[in-house]
């Protein structure tokens, strides 16, 4: 480092050090709600209430999470949000892939009209969609079957207008040239397009993905019986049952709570890049 | 990963493949058209069937529900009956206020908080990785178990968040704040040591909803985050050099080169976030039930109790309609202070 650097030097080595303090500070605001979760699930029911709190139970009570799964069918929620969140996610790539090349590549009439029509779908905010889904859900005899909790959400206008963008980055020639190789639209989807919008297929996947494990309001209005239940409802119906035993309430909590943590870990820079290109609407 | 061609932000593969303008396809033949026609109505035919069914149609269903006395069945039409029983709805006013008062507390302090850790990240710096991934972790995992968690450190008595309070010498351990019991409006409980008495109005929220209120910001910051760092990534560097090279501060770079420039990304988080907080219902719903005495109840909490708990399905309607109007002029009330704000490159 030559002297005249110094200051200069000086003044980034601060400038880093504030950085690390600011952030790790807010990294902790951040992070301590899951540790105090996963503390709590860990203690006793007086050991949870005990004032001082314990950073660290005494002795880790695993049985916690067995009393949890005896309590309530946890297992049957998991496996139920899991099977309609993979379900939902499967049919909205297929779905919204299908129109996004419709609106992307093929000449018909009334497209612009039809996917304006689309994009206007987006403004309606869920709230006003309840009541009258509900209602035909209803109608349809689907109130408290699957159908109710998958059907309705196997189709999203925001992956079709992700998808449209990636495929409209395609150069047409290769469109032209497939379909002049005798390749139909379907295959021209499956072996050009959709491998080449992998990024943007990421993203459809994790926003339908997340989007269906986290839901709450609409499994809550649609579902009646424990045995569908997917794990938010079973989790907020749990803690209103749990009551004061709020160790129980947060080993619900770690369990609903893992198999996304453990997803997001091991494919974090999908999910962040995924997450990114939700923004990036040009 | 992200990149940018010709000025403009494109989102998608743009490195795969070289963007051009789009050419006219070849010749259409009478033959093409049609066979083209029918397989774009194929294609586009599931989608279309499931938004129009679910997404589309609902919202005129939702109108046709609102202008009926509609319990658990359709009794009568009522025409706009509906509509002038909620000009004069208490709760619902109410319920409204709560709602803006959520919207006002959690998206511009998000975003800011969201700004200044997006802008610390972004700069090289050794653990990068670990914070962010630790930043995010909260809008990955589900708001119910995170608003678990929150009302149990929330807990008056053995909540961890008063015993911080009370060790640090914050506030006092015969009357710990009651965090989500509490009713009282925060200008109240602050001035309550001066033995003034505010009238109602003037009392602002409750404490309960300022928890809440927290908890929302926290629960924002992740996305927001990860947003602005991809907006970050996309501005030229050269622009901020080429101010540097010119003897601005930093503090000039990013008021006058940065900030202009992302002006996009934090209008685009402006209204996702405003339409997200006027929809919040899950962490209300876990943590509090829209209590104590209807302080939380949000204007989606009231359609939900109106129409799942109390079952005035038509009226429910009519709730959500006037919801829907409310964020639609919002948005475009923001899209009018946006306008001439925003820098588009």
């Amino acid at each position: 480092m030559k002297p005249a650097n110094k200051p200069k030097y000086l003044r980034e080595l601060v400038r880093r050090a504030a950085c690390h303090a600011v952030l790790a500070s807010g990294c902790v605001v951040m992070v301590f709600p899951f540790y105090w979760m996963l503390v709590t699930s860990l203690k006793g029911q007086s050991e949870a209430q005990m004032l001082p709190p314990m950073l660290w139970p005494v002795k880790p009570q695993w049985v916690n999470f067995a009393e949890v799964f005896k309590a309530v069918p946890m297992a049957r929620y998991l496996m139920n949000s899991l099977g309609i969140a993979v379900v939902v996610t499967a049919a909205t790539i297929v779905t919204s892939a299908m129109a996004a090349h419709a609106f992307a590549r093929i000449q018909f009439p009334g497209r612009e009209l039809a996917f304006g029509l689309f994009l206007a779908t987006m403004m309606i905010p869920f709230e006003v969609i309840l009541i009258p889904d509900f209602i035909l859900v209803h109608r349809l005899g689907w109130y408290n079957t699957y159908a109710a909790l998958i059907v309705p959400w196997c189709a999203s206008v925001f992956a079709i207008f992700l998808l449209r963008q990636s495929f409209m980055t395609i150069p047409t020639e290769l469109h032209e040239a497939s379909l002049l190789d005798g390749c139909s639209h379907l295959r021209y989807l499956w072996s050009v397009a959709l491998p080449l919008a992998t990024p943007s297929l990421i993203t459809v996947g994790i926003v339908s993905f997340l989007g269906s494990w986290n839901s709450l309001l609409w499994p809550l209005v649609v579902t009646d019986t424990p045995e569908l239940r997917p794990v938010q409802v079973g989790l907020a119906y749990f803690t209103t049952e749990a009551g004061t035993k709020y160790h129980l309430a947060a080993a619900a909590a770690t369990v609903s709570i893992l198999p996304i943590v453990a997803l997001y870990l091991a494919a974090q820079r999908h999910f962040v890049e995924g997450i990114a290109r939700t923004g990036l609407k040009s | 990963m992200l990149s940018r061609s010709e000025g403009e932000v494109v989102s998608i593969g743009s490195e795969l493949a070289v963007r051009r303008p789009q050419k006219p396809g070849p010749k259409w033949h009478g033959q093409r058209r049609v066979r083209d026609a029918f397989a774009a109505a194929a294609m586009l035919l599931p989608a279309a069937v499931l938004i129009l069914a679910f997404h589309f149609l609902p919202l005129f269903y939702a109108l046709y529900i609102s202008l009926h006395k509609w319990s658990l069945i359709p009794e009568r039409f009522v025409g706009a009956a509906n509509y002038f029983a909620l000009a004069h709805d208490q709760e619902f006013r109410h319920s409204l206020s709560v709602t803006l008062w959520y919207v006002v507390g959690t998206v511009p302090l998000a975003i800011a908080i969201s700004l200044a850790i997006a802008l610390m990240l972004f700069r090289p710096l050794w653990g990068r990785g670990i914070y962010r991934t630790l930043y995010f972790l909260p809008y990955v995992t589900s708001v119910v178990a995170a608003a678990i968690v929150w009302s149990w450190m929330y807990n008056p008595r053995y909540g961890i968040l008063n015993y911080i309070l009370i060790k640090l010498g914050v506030c006092s351990a015969e009357s710990p704040p009651q965090w989500l019991l509490e009713p009282r409006g925060v200008f109240q409980l602050a001035l309550q040591n001066a033995g003034l008495h505010l009238p109602t109005w003037a009392q602002g929220p409750s404490l309960a909803l300022v928890a809440v209120t927290i908890m929302g910001v926290w629960n924002a910051i992740g996305f927001n985050v990860i947003v602005f760092l991809a907006g970050l990534g996309s501005i030229p560097r050269e622009l901020q050099e080429a101010a540097r090279i010119d003897g601005a501060d930093e503090w000039k770079v990013f008021r006058h080169v940065t900030l202009p420039l992302l002006s996009p990304t934090t209008f685009f988080l402006f209204i996702v976030s405003t339409i997200r907080a006027f929809q919040a219902f899950n962490q209300i719903y876990v943590m509090t039930r829209g209590g104590p005495m209807g302080t939380t109840r949000t204007v989606t909490m009231y359609i939900f109790s109106r129409f799942y708990e109390s079952h005035e399905v038509g009226y429910g309607a009519a709730v959500a309609m006037a919801l829907f109007l409310i964020i639609l002029a919002f948005t475009l009330l923001q899209f009018r202070v946006a306008a001439g704000r925003v820098t588009y490159q």
